[in-house]
């Protein structure tokens, strides 16, 4: 017997019954909606600016700023123009958050670990700055730490001398710096040659161990490798070394290196605000990995710095990374504070150059741009990192 | 067969350290061995030295009462401060002798969240009406012109009513939008979830403070010639567009914890789109995120004190402006701590209640 097959015909009802167009239709009126209010907004937009006598675009950026910014780390002048001064503001935002990201990582380690401790002090000590720190607003914790180093802090003639060269007064922070000598590039290409070195060190002792078993110290060479040759030029030219030192002249400090109040707080500030979140992160991610696998760890002979290294920080690190992310993130957009107490980074200048010319539209623009670039590179590169240290899964 | 335990007498032993009671509990926490015990001394040194100094400088040496801040000990701790400027901290240039208003409006606040708390009164109907009858009586109160309470400007709402005010109205108004945003970004209509996820990843890409910026000066610009809007609803739009975008993140978290089984269950039923959304997918989605709902709160609090940009005046904004006071200058510590400590009291309780339902919440899961 043959089996008759007959060509399925769905049964059809009435079009708008069908879900594939009603789908098309409801994007169609959604996106009509959302177009037809855009449009509305624009053209009020553009009719408020025609009458305020605002000319839109992005040409205000060739003229001639005509402010002067507290901290250039590139020249600037007053007579530069305010595409300048915005790349100033870029550059000084991104110095504040590289710093901070790599202070509030080291701070937020350590007390992440300390939470845990055997100690009671220390984790009552630890718990009592998290919760403190992590429940007040971060512009109230940078008015506070800018009026301790503004008003609280001796001049420069009484200033506290923390360390031998290093003092704080209301005019900032000042630190000696080694002196500029022809060596230093030089010890710096030793270094990256090290540093490639103990990589491919480690990656032939990686397949030598797969292959026969036998173990290299690969990680005290790479520290030989890495400190040593930078080392090794450095006595070769015959140890040239000099300090730039901080010296009172009058009524400030000569020489050295000096960071401003304003920056000193926002980093201060932003460390100990986002050091507080990381911590907590940590501790979670320490103890979500299962007790089981430090005794399976031991089980196998594992000493316990390798069943740290090898066994529980890769896990850990796979529930920390997504989040200490975000706390990067956060970190860096919290920069923008900075404009609560001068310091000039991207928002501030974008401030001051929307009360000059009124573009208010395009000094927005500007910022979001930045901000967003900035936030999409971050987490594509954490994204990147975060593959790496995932557990391949079957 | 002899019995094994007569010939093995096992002599009576005492343990030779206790296993209970304080010695053995600093044996364990503070002594457990050579480096922990250097540890613990040094921490007790370092407190016992800093200890004494604080409570000298803020009891011992203390002023408590003074005419002016020239009247204040220079070494101690000037409360007189605080006393002083107490009602403007806490309600800034609102009219002196109506202050009762923003009071009641801050214990108002208070019960409402309290009563939140309390899981026994969670049900939408209930939970809804008590917040909308109590904003309404906010809004009363703080507007006054009515049953004999005069008329008071936005402008002069300050202090800790405009906070608790911004973070309230901005997490309620933002809550609907915030699930329409997250439904939207998991919805299979592609023009519908990519308006949705710009929108969100947008938002959450910049900082708050250009979203205010973005308020208070383009908002203007936005609206038909003449059309003019006040200043405080401006920050409170941009906060309902900053908090909506967190919130939609944090109901997408419980809309892709609901098993599929769910939606095809409710498809089999032959429940619509809607009827599905909301009588079985929301119910256990928002359930699920009420701990990280809570922290975004706590979050939109403290970011509140970010309104100061735009020139309005919240307890940070009425505490900086308190420091201004030429016959009380230079109690910034007193100014801050006072205001950090009203911040914190706030941020502690909602955060430890968190973490209380978010215990609860996985007790079933946990083994």
């Amino acid at each position: 017997m043959a089996i008759q097959s007959s060509p399925v015909s769905r049964p059809r009802g009435a079009f708008w019954n069908d879900a594939g167009v009603r789908g098309i239709v409801y994007q169609i009126v959604f996106v009509g909606i959302v177009v037809l209010v855009g449009w509305y907004l624009v053209s009020n937009t553009l009719a408020n600016l025609h009458r305020q006598n605002i000319a839109t675009g992005f040409g205000f950026l060739e003229r001639e700023a005509a402010f002067a910014i507290g901290e250039t780390p590139i020249a600037y002048s007053p007579a530069d123009t305010y595409a300048r001064a915005f790349l100033v503001g870029l550059i000084n935002t991104l110095e504040v958050a590289a710093l901070g990201i790599v202070l509030a990582t080291i701070l937020g380690t350590m007390i992440g670990v300390a939470r845990l401790s055997g100690n009671w002090l220390i984790r009552k000590l630890t718990l009592a700055y998290v919760d403190t720190f992590r429940n007040i607003p971060l512009p109230l914790q940078l008015f506070f730490w800018w009026a301790m180093l503004r008003q609280a802090a001796p001049g420069p003639r009484q200033a506290w001398n923390l360390l031998p060269d290093i003092f704080v007064s209301n005019r900032g922070v000042v630190f000696p710096v080694p002196e500029y000598d022809p060596v230093q590039p030089w010890m710096a290409l030793a270094l990256a040659i090290g540093a490639v070195l103990t990589v491919l060190v480690r990656r032939w002792a990686k397949r030598r161990q797969a292959l026969t078993g036998e173990q290299f110290p690969s990680g005290w060479v790479g520290l030989a490798l890495i400190l040593g040759l930078p080392l090794t030029v450095f006595v070769a030219a015959g140890m040239p070394f000099a300090l730039d030192r901080p010296e009172l002249k009058g009524f400030n400090f000569v020489g050295g290196h000096a960071i401003s109040p304003e920056f000193t707080a926002l980093l201060i500030g932003l460390v100990i605000y986002t050091g507080a979140f990381i911590a907590e992160i940590v501790r979670a991610g320490i103890q979500a990995v299962n007790w089981g696998q430090s005794e399976a760890a031991a089980a196998l002979g594992l000493r316990q710095g390798h069943a740290m290294r090898l066994v529980i920080l890769p896990q850990a690190l796979r529930v920390i990374v997504p989040p200490v992310t975000s706390q990067y993130l956060n970190l860096t957009k919290n920069s923008s504070l900075g404009v609560f107490i001068g310091y000039p980074e991207l928002v501030s200048i974008a401030d001051t150059t929307m009360n000059q010319t009124g573009q208010a539209i395009e000094g927005i623009t500007i910022i979001m741009a930045v901000y967003l670039t900035i936030s999409l590179t971050i987490s594509a590169g954490m994204n990147l990192y975060n593959r790496a240290v995932a557990l391949p899964e079957r | 067969m002899t019995d094994l335990t007569e010939r093995l007498p096992v002599p009576e032993q005492r343990p030779r350290t206790p296993l209970t009671g304080p010695i053995a509990w600093a044996r364990a926490n503070l002594f457990s061995s050579v480096p922990n015990t250097i540890v613990t001394l040094v921490v007790v040194w370092l407190v016992a030295s800093a200890v004494p100094p604080v409570i000298r400088w803020a009891v011992l040496d203390a002023t408590w009462s003074a005419a002016t801040g020239k009247d204040c000990r220079s070494d101690g701790a000037c409360w007189a401060f605080i006393g002083e400027k107490l009602r403007f901290i806490l309600f800034g240039r609102f009219p002196y002798d109506e202050h009762w208003r923003p009071l009641v409006v801050v214990m108002i606040f208070i019960a409402m969240i309290l009563a939140s708390c309390d899981r026994r009164l969670w049900s939408a109907r209930r939970l809804g009406l008590m917040w909308l009858t109590g904003l309404a009586a906010v809004g009363v109160l703080m507007w006054g012109g009515v049953l004999g309470m005069s008329y008071v400007e936005t402008d002069l709402w300050n202090g800790l009513p405009l906070t608790l005010i911004l973070a309230v109205v901005g997490m309620v108004v933002a809550f609907p939008l915030a699930i329409l945003l997250a439904l939207g970004r998991r919805s299979r209509l592609p023009a519908v979830r990519a308006l949705c996820v710009a929108y969100i990843e947008i938002i959450r890409g910049v900082p708050l403070i250009t979203v205010l910026f973005m308020a208070s000066v383009m908002l203007p610009l936005f609206l038909p010639t003449g059309v003019t809007i006040d200043k405080l609803l401006r920050a409170q739009v941009a906060f309902i567009l900053f908090s909506a975008a967190y919130l939609a993140e944090n109901v997408r978290g419980g809309l892709q914890a609901i098993p599929r089984g769910q939606y095809e269950a409710a498809d089999t039923l032959g429940l619509s789109y809607w009827q599905r959304t909301r009588l079985i997918v929301l119910p256990q989605a928002l359930a699920l995120v009420i701990p990280p709902l809570v922290n975004t709160f706590i979050g939109a609090f403290k970011d509140t004190s970010l309104v100061l940009i735009i020139g309005l005046f919240d307890l940070l904004g009425t505490a900086n402006a308190a420091l201004t006071d030429a016959n009380w200058r230079g109690f910034f510590v007193e100014d801050y701590l006072f205001t950090a400590a009203i911040y914190f009291t706030f941020c502690f309780f909602m955060s430890r209640y968190s973490q209380m339902l978010e215990r609860e919440f996985n007790k079933g899961r946990r083994r």
